[in-house]
């Protein structure tokens, strides 16, 4: 099965909202480790002046996936997610995600083609906040490993 | 007030995943993926064994930059990365990630530096060209 390139352009309408709370942001920080009070104080974020605690760099991931899912879970788009390993990711923040967020998604494929054998597919997730302002940009890239 | 560590020790750390992280952080994020936690599961599809999230890998990571600005996330403006290797997490076993950073580039003007990060698991480079740009 291979990798639908007729999807390239596509934009998904959104998704969420998602609210962003203070027990998701902690439970993120522990699992990768992270040291930062900012995480889990809220007066410590208040000090650095952030309204609540604030989310690790890449916890936009949790909800950028959300977004995604729309496109690997569509069987016309030929991502057979066992064979997919990832390949890039990146996040651009316009402002910092904090508990309190309320935050939707519009994901945009914007590349998928088959390259040596393997898909490869390069997502884009835009996520704003309530008023609609931007909050971060969540980029990523997958490989569909071939040989399936 | 802004303040940075000036310690080049503060852009260096070993980081430690075993199996039991991985179900935390497949929660946390929501990436329930068997590849993360089912050894079976992971060698049906021609892996060597469990592997961490690639994301688990990168978040940790990234840890040491906000750190190196005084602990406050917000001045983590971007980053980025590719996924160049797998860190395998073996039942029973802590696997250690050494995480190392750079200052690749200072932008006075804009008020930015870049911090390059590199991640090592096994001799392997797991993440290449992790770069982030924070506010200085």
């Amino acid at each position: 099965m291979a990798v639908n390139p007729d999807y390239a352009g596509r934009e998904y309408p959104p998704v969420g909202p998602f609210p962003v709370t203070a027990e998701e942001i902690a439970a993120f920080a522990d699992a990768i480790g992270s040291t930062s009070a900012a995480h889990r104080d809220p007066a410590a974020a208040q000090a650095l002046g952030h309204a609540d605690v604030v989310a690790p760099p890449t916890f936009a991931v949790r909800l950028a996936q959300q977004c995604e899912a729309q496109l690997i879970r569509d069987e016309d788009a030929g991502i057979d997610f066992s064979r997919v390993v990832h390949g890039e990711e990146s996040f651009t923040h316009h402002r910092p995600i904090t508990a309190g967020d309320s935050l939707s998604g519009v994901l945009h494929v914007d590349r998928i083609r088959e390259a040596g054998g393997h898909g490869m597919v390069s997502t884009r997730v835009e996520l704003s906040d309530a008023r609609g302002a931007p909050v971060t940009t969540v980029k990523s890239t997958i490989v569909v490993r071939g040989g399936g | 007030m802004t303040q940075t560590t000036t310690d080049p020790a503060a852009l260096s750390r070993t980081v430690t995943v075993d199996r039991a992280l991985l179900v935390d952080y497949a929660n946390a994020s929501g990436d329930q993926n068997p590849i993360h936690q089912d050894a079976d599961f992971a060698r049906s599809v021609g892996l060597e064994d469990v592997i961490a999230h690639g994301m688990w890998t990168m978040g940790a990571a990234l840890d040491v930059v906000t750190a190196y600005v005084g602990g406050d996330p917000g001045r983590v403006l971007s980053c980025s990365t590719r996924f160049t290797g797998m860190v395998v997490v073996p039942e029973g076993e802590t696997v250690e990630v050494l995480v190392e950073g750079v200052i690749k580039k200072s932008d006075e003007e804009a008020g930015t530096q870049t911090v390059e990060l590199t991640a090592t698991c096994a001799g392997e480079k797991v993440l290449g060209r992790c770069l982030a740009v924070v506010r200085a």
